[in-house]
């Protein structure tokens, strides 16, 4: 039997950059088929090619035997493929049902049959085990939801292969879990899944095969059994990945910051100090007062009450300038809003928040020499790539973004650095990269704060861990004796084991 | 309230309503069309020039304006809308085929009609700041309330583009196409198509809109439109982008319009001449509220391939 999908020799090339060279993908029917890489290596094109939003530009791609040989969206459709994207492709201010038929609505004369469309979405969720109210409008629903209509969407045309982009990047736990149930109950209904990830415990948790990419060529495929995490990152990266860092001891001198009472929005009073050479975790479930503990202390946000000093300064409500005089580095925790202008090159970046000095400019020109030199220093340390300081931010994975993020605040070679979910979203190698950067900062000298929901993080950086609960301090852990579990149940309000 | 006083807020209105309601359908398929300006200056010299060819033509080669045909006007209602489409198309085919600024697009069709129409003008009429008189349009309906079947059809054409935008499926099409092209793209339909039809509907649109401000007339007169496709466009976002809350911006503002009459004498003329636009101010900054533009607005959709 031939199989479901077959990509031989596939190859694609945009203006910038080779996205694959040389690409093998073979997919059996009715498997659950990973596909990893690191950002960039070339898999969301390998899939937007299998969907038809690209051609090759040499290659045979082959669906249950048939070759391809038209590369639109409407003849992969019409082969079987359906594809859910990262970024979901929907209509927000549309309802479910409209979403899901859109392109082949039921017609009456020229008219919309809205009832039609809502009674086939129903019956289509009930068949798949994926109910979800018609009627609905996307934007009112959570993600977890958003992405049910997607892969409905597909289903509803015919998909036999489901193609699903990181679908757990946007994703709580939780709604991970029920993803997975969702894909094996496809599979045990004759359907083809190829799912794109870089987290290698997914990877583990759902596939039945695994395809490596690494820098627009297959590395190759193997059955999940064979394979552990290390492993599998070796053959994303090309290289063995240290999980667990070398950490010496902290040698914590004199406190950088000191917090005092400090309250706003969900934060409830907290006091606590970070002193040179240490690193402080915040760990707790999101929305427990951690973004506002990182907005007071990068001056984007006023303290209600209480104090806040960086280096003996009381900047509890003082902006962002006078926290960045005083000594501050942040990784914010949305790097596309507050870490970057995606517009702008990866040298203007760079100089972010340093333009006025009078290295970078001069009676308001921009001093370009400067920049660039600098930025090209930066761009190789920090192995940003593409190694091309005027690319646009925009264009980089989000790996090498957080790596600019990095690159311009380390390289303020700051007092305090404050670092808000510094892996999120980001590859094996970065994250390997940034922990690393993180720990040199703490051997310099530097005050660090990592506020994460990773816990795995946490505990592989922290010194001390503050597990923050409906906006107070719920305890205080040596990093040495903390414990998954121990900080699970003190960030779900428990009492200290 | 005297029924002469409705009827010609109504007759201030028709030719807003139609503009509007081409831009409305533009807007919500991802086009700014700052060109309905230009589209209804450059139709309402069409419908003057068409009607004005057709007329019969005495021995001292006058035209013999009352003597053309019942049907001569309606070659030039046919012509003014045939023109409105052409001039729509060839906004599309600068901002969807080349992907170029709309806004830009839209300006340079609005100077380019205003000169085009002149030029046309001093050929046709041998003067540029008006035509001569042509072939008048019947006068449909009621006691006060008789318009030209042009203006009639600018009442009915709210409810129909409502009918088109929110009950059929090429109306569902332009929504989603307005809102994630890439999303509707990725479902098959093509959202260089459905924008380009879009336009051609809405220059239909805003060509009869011209049309009624001519035939209302009789003739051409330099930059008649005098701004009603900016101020149509202006209803459209005080609209929320919907064809009937446009429609009632459109009626408050030939209500303004007429309501200034009275008032002239009594107060400064500049002052009243303002009014429908303070009135806008206010209403706008009183009661609309914030509204939300098509997703895609004003971007040019690339396909990826």
């Amino acid at each position: 039997m031939a199989a479901a999908v077959e990509m031989v020799g596939i190859e694609k090339r945009f203006p910038r950059v080779v996205a694959n060279v040389g690409v093998n993908l073979v997919v059996e029917e009715g498997e659950i088929h990973a596909l990893a890489g690191e950002n960039g290596a070339g898999k969301s094109t390998l899939m937007k090619i299998l969907c038809g939003l690209h051609a090759p530009d040499a290659g045979v791609v082959r669906i249950f035997g048939r070759e391809v040989t038209d590369f639109r969206p409407a003849a992969a459709i019409a082969a079987g493929i359906g594809m859910v994207h990262q970024h979901f492709m929907q209509v927000p201010t549309l309802t479910v049902a409209e979403n899901v038929v859109l392109g082949e609505e039921p017609r009456r004369g020229p008219f919309f049959d809205r009832r039609r469309a809502e009674e086939r979405v129903a019956e289509l969720g009930s068949r798949f085990g994926l109910p979800v109210d018609p009627r609905a409008r996307i934007e009112d629903l959570p993600v977890g939801l958003q992405q049910r209509v997607e892969i409905l969407k597909v289903l509803a045309r015919g998909a036999r292969v489901l193609i699903l982009d990181e679908p757990t990047a946007v994703l709580t736990p939780q709604e991970s879990e029920s993803l997975y149930a969702t894909l094996r109950s496809l599979k045990s209904q004759g359907r083809t899944v190829i799912f794109i990830s870089h987290k290698l415990r997914e990877v583990r948790a759902a596939a039945d095969r695994l395809t490596v990419l690494r820098r627009g060529r297959t590395v190759g495929t193997v059955p999940i059994g064979e394979v552990d995490e290390a492993k599998i990152a070796e053959m994303m990266i090309g290289r063995p990945v240290l999980f667990e860092i070398e950490k010496t001891p902290a040698a914590p001198a004199g406190a950088v910051l000191e917090v005092r009472d400090l309250a706003g929005g969900r934060l409830r009073g907290v006091t606590f100090d970070v002193r040179a050479g240490e690193i402080v975790g915040v760990a707790g479930v999101e929305g427990n007062g951690q973004s506002e503990l990182v907005e007071i202390l990068s001056g984007l946000r006023q303290a209600g009450s209480g104090t806040a000093r960086l280096r003996g300064r009381e900047l509890s409500r003082a902006g962002p300038a006078a926290w960045f005089e005083a000594g501050l580095g942040v990784i914010p925790e949305d790097r596309n809003l507050r870490g970057l202008i995606g517009e702008m090159s990866v040298a203007d970046n760079l100089i972010l928040g340093r333009h006025r000095q009078p290295r970078y400019s001069r009676a308001g020109i921009v001093a370009g020499a400067a920049r660039d030199a600098d930025a090209a220093g930066l761009v190789e340390r920090f192995d940003i790539r593409p190694a091309d300081p005027r690319a646009e931010a925009e264009s980089l994975s989000g790996g090498n973004r957080q790596k600019v993020v990095v690159a311009r605040e380390l390289s303020r070679v700051p007092g305090l650095l404050v670092a808000a979910h510094p892996t999120r979203g980001v590859d094996v190698g970065a994250i390997e990269f940034i922990h690393r950067s993180i720990l040199a900062e703490r051997a310099r000298g530097a005050a660090v704060l990592l506020v994460s929901s990773e816990l795995p993080e946490i505990l592989a950086l922290a010194d001390r861990i503050l597990v923050l609960c409906g906006g107070a301090i719920a305890g205080e852990v040596r990093g040495a004796e903390a414990t998954e579990r121990g900080l699970g149940v003190l960030m779900t309000g428990g009492a200290p084991a | 309230m005297t029924p002469e006083f409705i009827a010609g807020i109504l007759t201030v209105a028709a030719p807003l309503l139609l503009a509007a309601m081409g831009g409305v359908v533009s807007e919500r398929s991802g086009v700014v069309n700052i060109a309905l300006e230009g589209t209804m200056l450059a139709s309402a010299f069409a419908f003057t020039a068409v009607t004005h060819a057709f007329e019969p033509v005495g021995p001292d080669g006058r035209h013999l304006v009352d003597a053309a045909g019942a049907w001569v006007p309606f070659a030039g209602v046919a012509a003014g809308l045939a023109c409105g489409v052409l001039v729509s198309l060839l906004h599309a085919l600068v901002c969807i085929r080349v992907g170029a600024n709309q806004v830009v697009s839209g300006i340079a069709i609005n100077i380019l009609a205003v000169g085009a129409t002149q030029f046309a003008c001093t050929l046709v009429f041998e003067s540029s700041s008006n035509s001569a008189r042509v072939a008048s349009l019947p006068r449909w309906g009621l006691g006060a309330f008789t318009f030209t079947p042009a203006a009639w059809a600018s009442f009915v054409a709210v409810p129909v583009v409502t009918l088109l935008l929110f009950r059929t499926v090429f109306g569902l099409r332009l929504r989603a196409v307005g809102e994630n092209p890439d999303a509707a793209e990725t479902l098959g339909v093509r959202p260089g198509a459905i924008r380009t039809a879009a336009l051609a509907l809405s220059g239909a649109l805003a060509g009869l809109g011209g049309v009624v401000l001519a035939a209302d007339v009789s003739q051409f007169v330099q930059n008649m439109t005098a701004g009603r496709g900016y101020i149509a466009l202006a209803a459209v976002i005080f609209g929320k982008w919907n064809p009937w809350g446009a429609a009632a911006a459109c009626l408050l503002f030939a209500a303004a319009e007429k309501a200034q009459v009275p008032l002239q004498g009594k107060i400064p003329p500049q002052l009243a001449q303002s009014l429908p636009y303070l009135l806008t101010i206010l209403v706008l900054a009183g009661f609309v509220g914030r509204a939300r533009a098509p997703a895609a607005l004003g971007k040019p959709h690339e396909s990826s391939r």
